[in-house]
């Protein structure tokens, strides 16, 4: 096994802890943390692409991941506004509950 | 001191600045109303005086002064005044008249609160009479005759409270008028043949031999002349103004005026502008006469017309019981002699007749307001009576009036100025019909001013009214012996022997006089019809007075049914009232059904349609065109209700589809790869 | 001849934007008080008159040709349409008579107590486009101003007229705007045929049978059918025997003002299309067409004033009078138009049945507005009653009021010494002159009139005092005399004196009459 296959591996491995614990979770908040762990999953994979690619030198994986972290810790202060804003309207964070706008 | 004809206009100018200061002056004004219009008229008296040294200082002349009213086309609508002998005349004597009447009139509307008023109207009457008479056309004198009639019309209705008194206003106005709308499409024709409404305009007037002459020339309708057209349709205006049948109806109705109203308008002044009118175009009327070939000469109408009044007219007042009743028909005959006069050819016995007949006829209704003022507005004679005693000058100038209308002779005016009215339809060779008319007028007119006087003044009094009578004051008594004086020397004017006004008028230097035997036979026979007139008169009213007012008439007696006709005037206003005003109530309601229903319907009818249309237009719209829309656009909504519904809110739900879209892409890109 | 001198100072825009710059003034000043609005409104609405008195001072009534002209081009790339205004001896009078009219009609409202600021915008734009209509020679902006005039007009009588007013106004708007859509038409197509709207080209084109020959071009009925399209506009608006029948309910229903300036001004927009649009544009339709039109006129003349005897409303009483009074304008053109081309010398008649024409529609425009103004009074007495049964023996209470109804009556009725007499028997020695029959039946609307007439005076003021009059019935107080009085001392001045109209429509009229032709 490569190190290429270890961090894929790896990176797999968070993804569907990720995953399950946004489909499985019904506090909004822990969603959210596992959507920020998908989303590191995946950045794990832009580094090891570019660690190990034939031709590394310019910095592109890491400018990848700098962008995707700046955007996620954006969209958690957005989602954690909005889960402060669904707290005070329905008094608690239940996702379920959170249903009002549909058509 | 002669009064030039460029200063003409000053004549009828002054009473108008009276009438504008008595229409300014408020209510209480009365005095200052009532003092300039006696002031101006006096005045107006002076100068017409003057007029009269003018006039007859050159009598064959027309003075004329002409001016341009307003600019119409290549030229100008002109005016002007004229003067000669007629006009003189004319002023004279309606100043004169009308001073008197004025004068009566302060004492006769003292109590009318309205009395300033009365003066303004006066003033404005004797301003547009005046005009009348001194107008050099016919435009100006239609004005002014229009103005005669709306001062009259106001005059009539002056106690415009009572419906009877504003009626008979309304009917004098549009009688005349009916005549007057003859006067102005005769004006009209005249003005479009000859180009010009000028009397006299140096050798262009109207009444000047060239136009004559090509009025003759000229045939129009019928074989007529235009000349004869003309006239006649001028003469419908007189008819309507002088009373004349068939328009004579207004006149009696019009003695709910007041008194001197009566007098100054409707036996004096107004009813004779009629008379003057043909008179003054008396060479228009007698232009055809020498033409052979027309059916009749325009004469001829009016000779006839004027022996139908002047027969009707005594009839009537046979039969009528108010003393104001009986002299309007009085007038109404004697205006008939006037126009028999002038058809017969004899304009200027008219006009001496006029003059007389406007003194005495003045005088008798002055005398009647004398006794109607005394007897506190008791007018039927049945109920008078008596009052010879209470009212002496009354009764000597009422008598006087009375017999110089009567034709009493030789010493009275009437008698001389009739005369020559019975003489010149003696002459008149185309009929004897006038002449036997005016010849049995005469023996009525004595046998009704006969029992007028009996059945007021002798005998005793038949009601309280009358028994307490007393004579009337100063101002309204000097009039009656001023007019009394004129009634009887007028007329020595004109007696056959020395015809001087009758010379004046003709415009002859000289005054030819006849001898009185000519036509004695003529003379002597209307004495005896006068006596028998008088006689019978006073067999029947006179020798036994009647006892009470309820006691029936003598002749009434006899000839229930005649008498009975007569006293309802030959039924011409139930004649009139079956006929023109029937037919002119159906053409108003004619007109109005027309609008309402036929024009307004078919307005009506076109809005309907356009409802109609719209109503269609609407279900096509909402049926057709909408319908398919509405489906077009539900199936559109129902679409999108059904796709709404897979957003259920549930972010959990919308994830696990994100996840399992995911593991599809996953396995399908896993599997492709492979190919 | 000389040239025309181009306008230095724009009098006649002026004349015709001044009561619209005060209403547009007025409308700025909310909340002011009743009083303020209505004295400003009487101002502004004063100044058409005082500008018309400038142009009369100014004005050359020898030159037959059109003053102050004004002349510029509006919008050529699209039509050619200019805006062209100028004043010949017609428009002058009209222009005076607008404002006289107005000022008057305003007095005459001065008790109108609902919205008094709006009833004044509404009046001065009504002014205005009424002056528009009666300066304009280009016929784009005529069109425009003569349907504006329709919008103020619409409001007026829905508004603060009586209680059937509603239905009246929807009538009067709908019943003028059908007739103005023809008219429109008609003029589209004779755009299309000669490519100008301008009415002294116009009238020149159709005096040298231009077009004539160009409607006959576009084939089928449409030569027959230009003519009838703005004939139906012109009579709707006169309004002409038998497309009457709006006018009595508009009239009647209308506030006192509006019925003033109905009457006073808006009938004579439609005469005075005829005497500018219709008579030279068409010489040869309306002189084919007039033995049909001298009916219908002399219907107008007598129906008209027979209808009115039956009338127990005093205001349609006076509407139908106009009727008949208009009718005469008429007749007199009517006749102008059947005698042309004949051989007998018609100059003379034609010119004083023209001059007729003219000075009818002034003293109409007097006569009837003062007596709507009395029938108001008589209404505002009365709390809205206006039958011939409603009153009696007005003449003892309010002699000053009778003096003035009275007046006005007669004047209305033709006599003379007053302004109504000289029109009037100008326009029947014009007509006896040209068609001699139609003179003598139109002699029975004298008749009729003076019947009516005088029935309305006799049951209203004579006898004794009955219904309203029975009980407390003031005389005239100041504000109501103020708008009586001008117009009672123009009918006597004019009466007296007509040469003041005489002097500035002659040249023009004769001018006219001199050039009688057929293409």
């Amino acid at each position: 096994m490569t190190a290429l296959q270890l961090c894929l591996v790896f990176s797999s491995a968070l993804f569907c802890v990720g995953l399950v614990g946004a489909l499985a979770r019904s506090n909004t908040i822990l969603v959210l943390l596992g959507i920020e762990l998908m989303l590191n999953a995946a950045n794990i994979n832009f580094i090891a692409f570019w660690r190990f690619s034939p031709s590394p030198a310019p910095a592109t994986g890491v400018m990848f991941v700098i962008f995707s972290i700046a955007v996620a810790a954006a969209e958690a202060a957005v989602g954690l506004a909005l889960v402060i804003a669904v707290y005070r309207h329905q008094k608690n964070i239940r996702l379920q509950e959170a249903n009002r706008l549909k058509g | 001191m002669g009064l030039s004809v460029q200063n003409l206009w000053l004549i009828p100018l002054l009473p108008l600045v009276a009438a504008a200061i008595g229409a300014l002056t408020p209510r209480t004004g009365r005095t200052l109303a009532a003092g300039a219009a006696i002031l101006a008229m006096s005045f107006s008296f002076l100068l017409s005086c003057g007029a009269l040294v003018t006039a007859l200082a050159n009598p064959a002349t027309h003075a004329t002064s002409n001016f341009a009213w307003f600019d119409l086309g290549m030229g100008a609508l002109r005016l002007g005044w004229l003067l000669d002998p007629l006009t003189a005349f004319m002023c004279v004597m309606v100043t004169f008249v009308g001073t008197l009447i004025f004068i009566f009139s302060t004492g006769y509307m003292h109590e009318d609160a309205n009395a300033k008023q009365f003066f303004c109207f006066l003033s404005l009457f004797a301003s547009a009479m005046l005009g009348v008479i001194v107008a050099n056309s016919l435009l100006l004198l239609f004005v002014s005759w229009e103005l005669v009639g709306l001062a009259s019309y106001l005059l009539i209705g002056f106690w415009f409270h009572k419906p009877e008194a504003a009626g008979a206003a309304k009917k004098a106005f549009i009688t005349t008028r009916i005549g007057d709308l003859g006067l102005l499409l005769g004006m009209l024709w005249l003005y479009d043949s000859t180009g010009s409404l000028l009397f006299y305009d140096g050798g262009h007037g109207v009444l000047e031999a060239g136009a004559l002459s090509a009025l003759t020339a000229h045939t129009a309708l019928g074989g007529f002349a235009l000349s004869t057209i003309i006239g006649l349709l001028i003469f419908c205006g007189a008819v309507g103004k002088s009373g004349q049948f068939p328009l004579h109806v207004w006149l009696p109705d019009a003695m709910e005026g007041p008194t001197p109203v009566s007098a100054l308008i409707h036996a004096a002044t107004m009813v004779a502008a009629g008379v003057f009118l043909i008179a003054r175009v008396y060479p228009l009327m007698s232009a055809d006469q020498a033409l052979a070939h027309v059916p009749f000469h325009a004469l001829t109408v009016v000779a006839f017309i004027g022996a139908i009044t002047a027969l009707m007219g005594a009839l009537i007042a046979v039969a009528q019981n108010d003393i104001k009743r009986i002299l309007a028909f009085s007038t109404v005959s004697q205006l008939g002699y006037m126009m028999l006069a002038i058809g017969v050819g004899s304009w200027v016995a008219a006009i001496f007749h006029l003059l007389t007949h406007a003194f005495f006829k003045a005088l008798l209704f002055l005398g009647a307001g004398s006794v109607i003022h005394a007897a506190h507005h008791e007018q039927d004679i049945r109920s008078l009576g008596g009052l010879r005693s209470h009212m002496k000058v009354t009764f000597a100038t009422f008598a006087i009036g009375m017999m110089a209308l009567a034709g009493v002779p030789f010493l009275f005016s009437g008698f001389w100025s009739k005369e020559g009215i019975l003489h010149a339809a003696h002459e008149w060779d185309v009929s004897r019909v006038p002449l036997l008319f005016g010849l049995a007028a005469v023996v009525l007119t004595a046998f009704y001013m006969t029992r007028l006087v009996a059945e007021t003044f002798f005998g005793k009094a038949r009601s309280h009214a009358s028994e307490h009578a007393h004579e009337s004051p100063a101002s309204m008594t000097l009039p009656l012996v001023v007019l009394a004086v004129c009634a009887i020397a007028l007329g020595f004017l004109g007696t056959p022997a020395f015809p001087w006004l009758q010379a004046k008028l003709l415009g002859e230097t000289e005054v030819l006089g006849h001898s009185l035997l000519a036509g004695s036979g003529l003379m002597m026979l209307s004495v005896v019809l006068v006596a028998l007139g008088l006689g019978t008169g006073w067999a029947i009213y006179g020798r036994v007075t009647r006892e009470k007012s309820t006691s029936p008439d003598p002749l009434a007696a006899r000839f229930p049914g005649v008498i009975a006709f007569l006293g309802a005037r030959m039924k011409f206003d139930e004649l009139y009232a079956a006929t023109v005003f029937k037919l002119n109530a159906a053409t108003a309601t004619f007109a109005d059904v027309l609008d309402r229903f036929v024009w307004d319907g078919a307005v009506r009818f076109l809005a309907r349609l356009g409802e109609f249309a719209g109503v269609v237009n609407r279900e096509a719209d909402e049926d057709g065109l909408n319908a398919g829309f509405d489906a077009g656009s539900e199936s559109l909504r129902g679409t999108g209700k059904a796709y709404s519904r897979a957003q259920t809110g549930d972010a959990h739900g919308y994830l696990r589809i994100i996840a399992i879209g995911f593991v599809v892409l996953v396995l399908i890109m896993m599997l492709g790869g492979n190919r | 001849m000389p040239v025309a001198p181009a306008a230095a100072f724009p009098l006649l825009s002026l004349i015709i934007f001044s009561p619209w710059a005060g209403a547009a003034l007025l409308a700025m000043f909310r909340g002011v008080a009743p009083s303020v609005s209505r004295t400003l409104a009487l101002i502004f609405s004063c100044g058409p008159l005082a500008l018309g008195l400038v142009a009369l001072n100014a004005f050359d009534p020898g030159r037959v040709a059109p003053q102050f002209v004004e002349d510029s081009i509006w919008m050529s790339r699209l039509l050619n349409v200019h805006y062209h205004l100028g004043l010949d001896g017609l428009s002058l009078v009209l222009v005076l008579l607008t404002g006289i009219v107005t000022p008057v009609a305003l007095l005459a409202s001065w008790r109108v107590t609902h919205y008094p600021r709006a009833f004044g915008i509404l009046f001065l734009l009504l002014e205005g486009a009424a002056l528009g209509v009666f300066l304009a020679l280009d016929f784009f902006h005529w069109f425009l101003f003569w349907e504006l005039s329709l919008v103020p007009a619409f409001f007026l009588i829905k508004l603060w007229g009586g209680p059937a007013a509603s239905r009246a106004a929807y009538q009067f708007v709908i019943y003028t705007i059908g007739g103005s859509a023809f008219m429109l038409l008609g003029f589209a197509a004779l755009y299309v045929a000669t490519g100008t709207l301008d009415f002294t080209q116009l009238a020149q084109l159709a005096a040298d049978g231009v077009i004539g020959a160009k409607l006959a071009a576009l084939g089928g009925i449409w030569p027959k059918a230009v003519f009838v399209g703005v004939f139906l506009g012109l009579a709707v608006k006169v309004p002409l025997w038998p497309f009457h029948t709006w006018l009595p309910s508009a009239y009647a229903e209308a506030p006192v003002g509006g019925s003033m300036f109905l009457t006073g001004v808006m009938s004579k927009m439609g005469v005075y299309g005829f005497l500018r649009i219709l008579w030279p544009i068409f010489p040869a339709q309306l002189h084919a067409a007039t033995p049909c039109l001298l009916a219908l006129a002399l219907a107008g003349i007598v129906l008209g004033a027979y209808a009115a005897m039956k009338q127990t409303d005093l205001k349609r009483m006076v509407a139908y009078s106009s009727v008949n009074h208009l009718s005469y304008c008429l007749l007199a053109l009517f006749a102008v138009s059947y005698a042309t081309g004949r051989t007998a010398p018609t100059a003379a008649a034609a010119t004083a049945a023209l001059s007729g024409t003219i000075m009818q529609m002034f003293n109409h425009g007097l006569s009837a507005a003062a007596l709507f103004c009395c029938v108001g009074i008589l209404e505002s007495r009365s709390g809205g009653k206006r039958g011939l049964n409603d009153f009696g023996g007005v003449r003892t209470v309010a002699p000053i009021f009778a003096a003035l109804c009275g007046i006005s009556l007669f004047s209305s009725l033709g006599l003379p010494g007053l302004n109504g007499f000289v029109g009037e028997f100008l326009i029947f020695r014009g007509v006896f002159g040209l068609d001699a029959g139609a003179a003598t039946i139109a002699c029975f609307g004298l008749l009729a009139t003076a019947i009516f007439l005088l029935t309305f005076w006799q049951r209203v003021f004579h006898g004794p005092r009955a219904g309203v009059a029975a009980g407390e019935f003031a005389d005239l107080s100041g504000i109501e005399i103020a708008p009586l009085l001008p117009l009672v001392v123009l009918m006597f001045i004019l009466g007296v004196w007509p040469q003041l109209l005489a002097g500035l429509i002659n040249p023009i009229v004769s001018s006219w009459a001199a050039h009688l032709s057929l293409p």
